[in-house]
C-alpha cells in the first residue's frame, strides 16, 4: 500500500510536531513520520518512567484531534524512491510515500567522544541516560557520574534523580567564566533561568571533563580532571554527552545544502531544493523552544500561509539568541580530542582502536584500512566523532540509510529510468 | 630514488610492487586516493572459464594466492570457501556439466552437486533449483587489506600523489614534478583511460550490499550460472544473484552490470532489481536486514582479459590494467606476467593473449 501526502513531515519532536500543527488549518494532507512509537522527539520522550511537560501533552492531544494529520510511528526512512517520493519501513512492512511538500525535522543525536573506558558497560551517552531512564531502566539507589557539556547533563541529571538516583557529580566541561557568563544572561529569557533554578544542582563543577571510566568488566569508577587536579569517583554509571550534532543524512540525501554541519535554510525555514524545509535541531542546535517556533514556520510556509510564518520571525530571532549563546559558552575545550589512548575503540560495532584510524588522511581511507564505521551503526557513533577530532568529512549518504530489510528494498521500481 | 614507478595502490599495483620488491627492486607506488574496484568489489577469487586465457590466468592465480594463503594477516579475511555455481534449469545444467568436465580437464578440482544434495550444501536455498558446480579451490579475500599487506616491504615506498601525464618511463604529478625511473606501470584501473586515452578500457558500473551478521547462514560463495549465460555478455544492464558470506557472518549480495555511466551514486532501480534476483535463489534473504549498498566501476577490455605488458607504442611504460571484475583474483598472475616480461624472462603461463598489442597494434620501437 503506497501513499500520498501534501506535506510530509520526517521528525515528531518539537519541531515536527510544532509544523504539523501550524499545517493543519489548511486541510492539507499531512503524515507525520517518527522511527519512535510516540511523537515528542528525544527531549519529550515518554515511556513508564518519564513525567512530559503540559506543553507536550497538549499538542500531542491536539494532533490526534486533527483529522488530516496521519502519524506513522516506529518508521524509518530508508531510501529516496523518486523524484518526491520516499521508501520507508516499520516493523511490519516496507512502503512507499510520495509528497509535494517535505519539512526535515531530524533532530540531532548525542556527540560521542572516546575516552579510556568508554564502551565498558555503564557508561552510555547523557541523553542516552535519559532516554533509557523514561523508557523503565531503574537506577534507583545508583551512584552516578554525569560529564559532558551544555544544558542537556543537568536534564539528565533531573531525570535520574527523579528516579531515585544519587547524582555524584555533574562535570561540565566548559570553563567556569563561560557557564557564569553564560547564567549572567539568563534573565533574558526568563522560562530559561526558571528552568535553571530548578535544575540546578549543587554537584555541579564547571571546568571539569571526564578521563577515563574505570573498571574491568562493568564500569566501577570515574576519573575526572576538576579544575586542573584529578579525582576519582566511584560509581554505578557514568553518563557522557559532548553536545548534540545535526542529523543531516537524509536532508543531504534529497540535496539539500549544507551550512557548517546543519542543514542551511533561509528566514522561511526553506533549505535550498524547492518545496524542501526543515526546521529544529538537524538545522543546528538551539533547544526545544527555537525547534518549536522553527517547526511552526516551516509549516504555515509549507502550506502557503507566509503572513503566518513571518508574524513568528521576532519570537525565532529570541531564541535564537539563546542558541548563539548556549554554542559560545559551551564550545568544546581542545584537550577533549586527546582523551582516546592508542588502545582507545572509536568504533563500536567492529572494534576499531583509536591507533587503527588516528593518521590516515580522511574518513573514506581509514574506514577502508579499519573497518571503522562499517558495523551496523554506519558510523553514526563513531563518524561524528571522527569528524570532530580529526575534521574528516564523512561520506555522503547512500541508501538504505538505516539499515532496512531486503523486502523493504525490494519495493523501489525496478524499472530503469529512460 | 625508485627502479619502477608503480602508478595504483589497488591489488594489481600491489601485486606488482610487491612482486617487484621481492626482486629486489626499489619501487615506488604513486596514489591518487580515487575510489577504486579493489574497495569497491567482492573480493572473490574464483576461476573462470569462458576462454582458455580467461582459464588459464585465473587458475594460475588462485594458486598463487594458495601459495601465499599462510602468510596473509588475519585482517586480509582469507577463506578458501569454494564457489556454488548455481543451476536454476536443465539448460543451466548443461552449462554446469560441460564446465565441470573443462575443469576437470585443466585440474580444477570441482565437483557436480545433484539437486538433492544442493540443499543439504546450501539449506538457504530455494527448494527446486536443478543442481550445481562446486569449485573448491575458489576463495574469498579482504582486499584493501591486502593490498596494503603487498606493499608494507622495505623496498617499497608510497606516495599520496596524483599524476597528471605519462611519457614512457617519466610521470609529471599534479604539482608538475616529473619523476622517472627504469620503467612506469600503469596499474590504476578504470583511472588508466586518464593518462592513456588510447587504452580501450570501459567502465562497467556494479551495485553490492552488505547484510548484517548472520553467521552459518551460507557456506560458499553462490553464484547462478546466468552469471556467464548473461551478466557477462549482456550489453544493457544486468544482474546475477551472486552471495558472499564474509567471515564476519554478514553476507554480500550482488551482482550488477550497467554501461554507460560514471556516476557512482547507488540507483533505487538497480539495487531492487538485484536484490530481486538474489532472493529468487535464497528466498529468506528477505527477511535479512541489509546495512550499506555502495557501487564501483570494472575496468574492461573489449575481449575481457586484462592487458598486460609494455606499451607498444610508449617505451618504458609498462600496462597492468583492464582486469574487469577479475583484479582481485588475477593480481598475481599478473604481477608474474609483468615481471617476467620486464626482466625478459619465460613467463610462468604463455603472455600472448594478455599483451597490450592486440588492441594498440604492434610496437614502434626495435
Amino acid at each position: 500500500m503506497n501513499e500520498y501526502a501534501d506535506l510530509l513531515i520526517i521528525g515528531a519532536g518539537p519541531a515536527g510536531m510544532a509544523a504539523a500543527l501550524a499545517a493543519a488549518p489548511s486541510a492539507a494532507r499531512i503524515i507525520l513520520l517518527d522511527d519512535n512509537p510516540l511523537p515528542g522527539g528525544q527531549i519529550w520522550r515518554d515511556g513508564p518512567q518519564a513525567s512530559l511537560p503540559d506543553q507536550a501533552r497538549h499538542m500531542r492531544e491536539r494532533l490526534e484531534a486533527c483529522s488530516n494529520i496521519r502519524r506513522h510511528s516506529g518508521t524509518r526512512v530508508i531510501a529516496c524512491a523518486g523524484p518526491k517520493e520516499l521508501l520507508v519501513e516499520d516493523a511490519d512492512r516496507g512502503w512507499l510515500i510520495g509528497y509535494d511538500k517535505l519539512i526535515l525535522c531530524t533532530g540531532a543525536r548525542e556527540l560521542l567522544l572516546p575516552f579510556p573506558g568508554w564502551t565498558l558497560p555503564g557508561v552510555t551517552g547523557a541523553g542516552g541516560l535519559q532516554a533509557l531512564i523514561k523508557g523503565g531502566l531503574p537506577v534507583h539507589g545508583e551512584r552516578l557520574v554525569i560529564a559532558g557539556s551544555g544544558p542537556l547533563l543537568l536534564a539528565s541529571a533531573a531525570t535520574a534523580k527523579h528516579n531515585g538516583a544519587q547524582v555524584l557529580r555533574i562535570a561540565e566541561q566548559a570553563a567556569t567564566a563561560a557557564v557564569t557568563g553564560f547564567a549572567a544572561q539568563l534573565p533574558r529569557w526568563p522560562n530559561k533561568l526558571l528552568q535553571s533554578f530548578r535544575l540546578f544542582d549543587r554537584h555541579y563543577r564547571s571546568g571539569t571533563h571526564v578521563l577515563a571510566a574505570l573498571g574491568n568488566e562493568r564500569l566501577e569508577g570515574v576519573r575526572l580532571k576538576q579544575q586542573g587536579k584529578i579525582l576519582e569517583l566511584a560509581c554505578d554509571r557514568l553518563a557522557c554527552g559532548f553536545g548534540l550534532i545535526p542529523n543531516t543524512q537524509l536532508g543531504q540525501a534529497l540535496g539539500c545544502a549544507l551550512d557548517d554541519q546543519a542543514l542551511a535554510v533561509d528566514a522561511w525555514q526553506a533549505s535550498s531544493r524547492a518545496d524542501h524545509y526543515a526546521a529544529g535541531e538537524c538545522t543546528g542546535f538551539g533547544g526545544s523552544e527555537l525547534a518549536l517556533v522553527e517547526g511552526a514556520i516551516a509549516g504555515h510556509t509549507a502550506v502557503g500561509d507566509l503572513q503566518a510564518a513571518r508574524q513568528l520571525w521576532p519570537r525565532r530571532a529570541r531564541w535564537q539568541g539563546f542558541a548563539k549563546a548556549l554554542n559560545k559558552a559551551f564550545a568544546l575545550d581542545p584537550q577533549l580530542k586527546s582523551l582516546a589512548q592508542a588502545d582507545t575503540l572509536v568504533c563500536r560495532c567492529e572494534d576499531v582502536p583509536y591507533a587503527a584510524v588516528a593518521g590516515h588522511t580522511g574518513w573514506r581511507e581509514a574506514k577502508l584500512a579499519s573497518r571503522c564505521g562499517m558495523g551496523a551503526c554506519q558510523g553514526r557513533v563513531c563518524g561524528g566523532a571522527l569528524q570532530h577530532l580529526f575534521g574528516w568529512q564523512p561520506s555522503a549518504p547512500r541508501p538504505p540509510f538505516s539499515p532496512a530489510r531486503i523486502e523493504t528494498l525490494m519495493c523501489l521500481d525496478d524499472t530503469p529510468p529512460d | 630514488m625508485a627502479d619502477v614507478i608503480v602508478i595504483g595502490a589497488g591489488i594489481i599495483g600491489a601485486a606488482c610492487a610487491q612482486a617487484l620488491a621481492r626482486r629486489g627492486l626499489r619501487v615506488l607506488v604513486l596514489d591518487a586516493g580515487l575510489p577504486g574496484a579493489t574497495a569497491a568489489g567482492m573480493g572473490h577469487l574464483l576461476v573462470l572459464d569462458d576462454n582458455p586465457a580467461e582459464l588459464a590466468l585465473s587458475q594460475y592465480s588462485l594458486q598463487r594466492w594458495r601459495e601465499q594463503a599462510p602468510a596473509l594477516p588475519d585482517g586480509c579475511a582469507y577463506r578458501s570457501n569454494g564457489t556454488l555455481w548455481l543451476a536454476a534449469d536443465a539448460e543451466e545444467m548443461a552449462v554446469a556439466h560441460s564446465k565441470y568436465l573443462n575443469l576437470q580437464a585443466q585440474g580444477v578440482a570441482c565437483e557436480l552437486i545433484a539437486s538433492s544434495a544442493l540443499r543439504q550444501r546450501e539449506p538457504e536455498l530455494r527448494k527446486g533449483l536443478e543442481g550445481g558446480l562446486l569449485i573448491n579451490g575458489d576463495g574469498i579475500l579482504y582486499a584493501p587489506a591486502t593490498a596494503r599487506w603487498m606493499l608494507d616491504a622495505p623496498n617499497i615506498s608510497q606516495r599520496r600523489a596524483r599524476v597528471s601525464e605519462v611519457d614512457g618511463n617519466r610521470v609529471r604529478l599534479d604539482d608538475g614534478q616529473w619523476l622517472s625511473a627504469e620503467a612506469v606501470v600503469l596499474a590504476n584501473g578504470i583511472q588508466a583511460n586518464d593518462l592513456c586515452p588510447e587504452l580501450p578500457i570501459e567502465a562497467k558500473k556494479g551495485h553490492l550490499l552488505i547484510t548484517d551478521r548472520y553467521p552459518g547462514t551460507v557456506t560458499h560463495t553462490l553464484v547462478e550460472l546466468g552469471y556467464v549465460t548473461s551478466a557477462h555478455n549482456a550489453t544493457g544492464p544486468s544482474t546475477a544473484c551472486n552471495i558472499q558470506p564474509r567471515p564476519t557472518g554478514q553476507l554480500f549480495i550482488g551482482a550488477s552490470r550497467q554501461f554507460g555511466t560514471t556516476d557512482p551514486q547507488v540507483e533505487g532501480w538497480m539495487l531492487a532489481k538485484m536484490l530481486k534476483r538474489a532472493t529468487a535463489y535464497m528466498p529468506g534473504l528477505a527477511q535479512l536486514n541489509g546495512i550499506r549498498a555502495w557501487t564501483g566501476f570494472r575496468a574492461a577490455s573489449p575481449d575481457g582479459l586484462p592487458l598486460v605488458g609494455q606499451h607498444p607504442q610508449r617505451k618504458g611504460l609498462w600496462l597492468a590494467v583492464g582486469h574487469e571484475g577479475l583484479g582481485v583474483t588475477t593480481a598475481p598472475g599478473t604481477a608474474d606476467l609483468l615481471v617476467a616480461q620486464l626482466f625478459d624472462e619465460t613467463p610462468p603461463l604463455a603472455a600472448q593473449p594478455y599483451l597490450p598489442q592486440r588492441f594498440l597494434k604492434e610496437p614502434v620501437y626495435a
